[in-house]
């Protein structure tokens, strides 16, 4: 049965995918972005059982580890530029 | 009491698609951002805890078992701080902008 759950996770990872070609805003397109590298991580495990290969679990773990810093890095590098352009005189006073 | 297992994990790893199919769905027809992120918490709670649940009660005690709890709990940590991270820097430039529209095409 462990067909059914991947078949799921797939469908889901269009979905995700949709949202994050279609979303108006940058955080929506991060959210979906997210969302499919949490699918990726579970659809590795799911396989990992489905081939009998259970190696596929490191590949996973080192996905969700890449997958979470990535996610952060991204939100830092947009909310830093939200940031300076909110005070466009501060970034030349400073320094 | 193999058979018991083996049900149970299939009925465990079936919930968790389900879960996350249902969240999919949710995250591409909810109209706003922040019901989108409820929507994305839904896959993001269950559908690990369901499916690495129900794969680790396949493995029975073995390598693979550890190597899915520590997934799990990396899982568990890391989500609720991503959707914290998001939905601060979302607040914050809905509160740069003085505007309910965050496009990106606009400052493009």
């Amino acid at each position: 049965m462990l067909h059914v759950a991947a078949i799921a996770i797939f469908v889901t990872m269009a979905l995700a995918l949709a949202r994050a070609l279609l979303g108006p805003s940058i955080f929506d397109r991060i959210l979906a972005a997210n969302m499919f590298g949490t699918k990726v991580v579970l659809l590795l495990a799911v396989l990992a059982f489905f081939q009998d290969r259970p190696d596929f679990l490191d590949l996973a773990l080192a996905y969700a580890l890449i997958n979470f810093i990535g996610v952060l890095a991204v939100l830092e590098f947009f909310q830093s530029r939200l940031r300076r352009q909110a005070r466009p005189s501060a970034g030349e006073g400073g320094q | 009491m193999t058979e018991l297992l083996s049900v149970v994990s299939t009925l465990l790893v079936v919930s968790g698609g389900l879960f996350v199919l249902v969240g999919g769905i949710g995250l591409l027809r909810f109209p706003d951002l922040f019901t989108r992120m409820h929507a994305a918490s839904v896959t993001d709670a269950m559908g690990p805890l369901l499916i690495l649940g129900g794969l680790m009660l396949e493995a029975g005690w073995s390598l693979a078992t550890a190597k899915l709890l520590i997934i799990l709990v990396f899982f568990l940590f890391t989500t609720p701080t991503a959707t914290y991270a998001l939905a601060n820097a979302a607040t914050l430039a809905g509160a740069a902008k003085k505007s309910s529209g965050t496009s990106d095409k606009k400052d493009a």
